[in-house]
């Protein structure tokens, strides 16, 4: 061992994590070039890793290429374009960094976010002679919404614009200007050229410039404030069973626990006490802390499973029915209102309704859009209902339990951060304990097809019975609750939003709630399925549109075919027929008491 | 929690929701350092037990050493060892650049392994910091059915919510070692007192760092002859750790070839 290398670990204190840094900004601005540039200065290359990278970028015709050193995928280096997120490790003389390199096309925002949400600042490249472009907004404000809030920018390619201060300072102004916009605000502005090493480690002689170089920048940063002042918050990844004991394992994600302490599981509500905490090398701990993967045994045999969180017994984690989100959608399909999908928060697992979209933005323009659908890219405020309640919390007051992800087709779709919800009360009794079940049975079709027929009919034939039922009939409501509403798509959505609200209550007071209401819209009937929960049925009322309109028993069809009417269902207003409703019942092959026996039969057997 | 604690809970984390979710799942073992740091969480992970098979993808070339700590650290750690013999070197794609050809041998023997025990997880030690192209990887790396990565469109991956769920007859590549690096490796097996394969530490001058088959690996040379020695190499070396690994360096594309067709 020579002294020189005893110098060198010193330099690195051993106990130290790497501090994570994300470099992002638009396509070809010069982030990969940077990164390379940045390792060769600081002597972290290795004589071979130089050797290579002359050898690849000789063979393509180019002088170094520092790109290479990160694109390495063939496509990357034969498009000179990165596709996907990387990283190296360097130091400096003060602390050891990843930098995490992230593509700046659009098409690879999916890659730039998964590199994102690793770091813990950024390094925002802009190309001084192009100044803000597209991606560099979007990347800015995905940053502001993956919390990432110290950025370090660097003027990239002053060479270019023959390091003119003039140029710098109205390049410099333009992206404090884009960081404002998004609450965000630069903690240094450095010109560099990457491709020439000014002002990366070495500084150079810049008219007007008297600021920090990048790594001196870099070296200012602060760590992310820590999780263990926060409430406690541990996520039950699992239940292992050890001889005769059940053993509760996952990991804390905000606060601290003692051993004895108190803990409620959300959104089960039961709470119990901690025995044990064990962190795996089979020594029992006295408490243990935020990051740390725990194993925990409980003095009462609590129902616990995964996707349950726990907090501490006096102030449990919320439960909440429905939710408001801000998120980013990275999926080519559009996510609509009215659709189904699939969401992940901690270890929970959800299937959720979008109930409404609020607000989209579409990133690059940073213009708000007024439709209620949201494409790749996009960001939006979307309000979410979930069938099962789910414990969650607010993200700006405990930001690793208030966010999560989407899924859709295997992948992750999107993201969203927690802003509001509804605190729900800690989970319903199970269906079946309860004595009276209430529950909705929601009829639709065509108008003319029998809803409101079969659902008196079955009402009377229920309360002969001695069972609680009644009808909530769509024309009638329509006259009262609903009299401020026509026929538009919005005020149908709000009818049949009403309309679940008022079943749901019936049913929770025990009343068999019979809905004949047209509901036209599949993603309506799926709003109104989430918000009643899972006692709720879907009945097609069938009979083709021409069988409705001989019928005609109000003359709607025929006012509608003389254009008096307008927006009439199967007129000139779509019925989307639904493709799995519980119950299917034909009224165009079988007479009202053989429909009326079907319906009756499907409810008994269903009620037990 | 220093920055050891933090990577531990991690990979902690990380093996937890992949046993949680994917089933059947199994590990690759390949007595290297990596793959025994990783046996070593699997065992705190778990209270104490590895709960699923471990796989040695067998090409009868390893080091004698290599089979004596096999045999010996199966018992010791009570495993469930999987070790079905690789292919032969016929079946390998004849484009390939000679040195790949061994290393195509255990993405055979591993889709081979796939198919008759229907794995859905498999849990591989890679690092970023190793190559370049597994700087790309997700920690939850989705493969096709015949375990092939798409490298240039691989799903996002963020907050520690990774794809659990999976197209039926596909397979998933679980990476709790991804954010380590060689020297965390090294620390970390001085301060658990890992066991590993005498043959990383340095005999007359010369050492494996990296430790491969038989005439695909060659030593380096060295002067570390225990696990602290190592780590004090490790923190001035400017040679990368894979450098006498051949197969690597057969031509700029050859590991991304390897890879895309499903190598580790
Ligand atoms: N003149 C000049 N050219 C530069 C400088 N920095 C980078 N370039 C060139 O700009 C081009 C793009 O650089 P990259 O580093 O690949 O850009 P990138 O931002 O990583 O691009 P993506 O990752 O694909 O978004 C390359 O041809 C670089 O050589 C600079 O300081 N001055
Ligand atoms: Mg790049």
């Amino acid at each position: 061992m020579t002294a020189h290398s005893h110098d060198y670990v010193a330099l690195r204190p051993s106990n130290e994590r790497a501090f994570p840094i994300v470099v992002v900004g638009h396509v070809d601005h010069g982030k990969s070039t940077l990164i390379g540039r940045l390792l060769y200065d600081t002597g972290s290359l290795g004589e071979d890793r130089v050797a290579q990278l002359r050898e690849a970028s000789g063979r393509r015709g180019l002088d170094v290429e520092w790109s290479f050193l990160l694109d390495a995928l063939q496509v990357e280096r034969d498009q000179g374009i990165t596709v996907d997120t990387t990283q190296v490790w360097f130091r400096s003389a003060r602390r050891h960094y990843v930098i995490i390199d992230a593509p700046g096309h659009r098409s690879f925002l999916k890659n730039m976010v998964t590199g994102a949400a690793r770091a813990e600042a950024a390094i925002l490249v802009v190309d001084a002679s192009q100044g803000v472009a597209d991606q560099t907004r979007r990347h800015v404000h995905l940053l502001g919404l993956l919390g990432i809030g110290q950025i370090v920018v660097a003027l990239n390619k002053v060479d270019l614009i023959g390091r003119d201060p003039q140029r710098v300072s109205e390049a410099s102004e333009e992206i404090i200007r884009c960081l404002a916009e998004n609450g965000l605000a630069a903690t240094a502005i450095v010109p560099i050229s990457a491709r020439h090493g000014d002002n990366i480690v070495r500084a150079a002689d810049m008219d007007g410039y008297g600021g920090p170089t990048l790594v001196d920048a870099l070296d200012r940063l602060l760590p992310r404030a820590s999780n263990l002042n926060l409430p406690f918050r541990f996520a039950v990844q699992d239940v292992y069973r050890l001889d005769d004991k059940r053993v509760v394992v996952g990991r804390i994600e905000s606060g601290q626990l003692r051993n004895g302490d108190t803990i409620a599981f959300a959104p089960s509500g039961q709470a119990a006490r901690v025995v044990s905490i064990e962190t795996g090398n089979g020594v029992d701990r006295a408490e243990a802390q935020a990051g740390e993967s725990v194993a925990l045994t409980l003095d009462q045999p609590l129902f616990v499973e995964r996707g349950q969180l726990a907090g501490p017994a006096e102030e449990p984690p919320a439960t909440a029915r429905r939710l408001r989100v801000r998120l980013f959608w990275l999926d080519a399909a559009p996510l609509a209102a009215g659709s189904r999908i699939s969401l992940k928060l901690g270890t929970a697992e959800r299937e959720a309704t979008v109930l409404d979209v609020e607000e989209v933005l579409g990133m690059a323009s940073m213009q708000t859009a007024d439709r209620q659908e949201i494409r790749q890219h996009e960001v939006a405020q979307v309000l979410l209902g979930v069938a099962r309640p789910l414990a969650t919390d607010r993200h700006a007051l405990l930001p690793r339990t208030g966010r999560g992800v989407f899924v859709r087709d295997f992948r992750v779709a999107g993201g969203f951060v927690v802003t509001d919800f509804d605190d729900a009360a800690p989970v319903e009794a199970p269906v079946e304990l309860d004595a009276t079940p209430g529950v909705v049975i929601w009829l639709t079709g065509y108008s003319g097809a029998g809803k409101s027929t079969l659902g008196r009919e079955l009402v009377r034939r229920l309360s002969e019975r001695g069972r609680a039922a009644h009808l909530l009939d769509g024309d009638e409501l329509r006259r009262g609750l609903n009299r401020d509403l026509g026929f538009s798509d919005a005020d149908r959505r709000e009818n049949v939003r009403r309309v679940s609200e008022v079943a749901r209550l019936f049913a929770e007071a025990g009343t068999i709630a019979v809905v004949s209401v047209i509901a036209p819209r599949a993603a309506d009937r799926a709003m109104a399925r989430t918000l009643v929960g899972p006692r709720f049925a879907e009945v097609h009322i069938r009979a083709s549109l021409s069988a409705c309109e001989q019928r005609d028993p109000k003359g709607l069809y025929a006012r509608a075919r003389r254009g008096d009417l307008k927006g009439f269902t199967g007129i000139d207003s779509p019925y989307e027929t639904p493709v799995s409703p519980e119950l299917v019942v034909d009224t165009e092959a079988d007479d009202l008491a053989t429909s009326a026996d079907r319906l009756l039969a499907f409810v008994d057997n269903w009620l037990g | 929690m220093n920055d050891l604690d933090s990577l531990e809970a991690e990979s902690i984390y990380i093996l937890r929701e992949a046993y949680a979710t994917l089933k059947p799942i199994a590990m690759l073992w390949s007595f290297g350092k990596d793959s025994n740091a990783m046996i070593w969480l699997a065992r705190k992970a778990f209270l104490g037990r590895v709960p699923f098979p471990v796989v040695h993808l067998d090409t009868g070339l390893e080091f004698p050493e290599v089979y004596d700590f096999r045999n010996r650290y199966r018992e010791e750690w009570r495993l469930d060892l999987v070790a079905d013999a690789c292919p032969s070197i016929e079946e390998v794609d004849p484009t390939l650049p000679p040195n790949s050809r061994l290393a195509a041998r255990k993405t055979l023997g591993l889709s081979q392994a796939i198919r008759k025990h229907g794995y859905r997880g498999i849990i591989a030690g890679i690092r970023r910091d190793e190559q370049a192209m597994r700087a790309k990887e997700r920690v939850f790396s989705p493969r096709g059915a015949s375990g092939e990565w798409e490298a240039k469109d691989q799903p996002a991956e963020f907050w520690d919510q990774y794809n659990l769920s999976q197209p039926p007859g596909t397979h998933v590549r679980v990476h709790p070692l991804l954010s380590w690096t060689e020297l965390d490796i090294w620390r970390y097996i001085a301060r658990e007192r890992i066991p590993v394969v005498p043959l990383y530490f340095a005999r007359n001058g010369k050492r494996f760092r990296s430790l491969g088959e038989i005439g695909i690996t060659t030593p380096i040379d060295s002067k570390a002859a225990s696990v602290d020695q190592i780590i004090d190499e490790l923190a001035t070396t400017r040679a990368a750790e894979r450098a006498g690994r051949t197969m690597d360096h057969d031509s700029e594309d050859a590991f991304e070839r390897l890879r895309a067709a499903g190598y580790m």
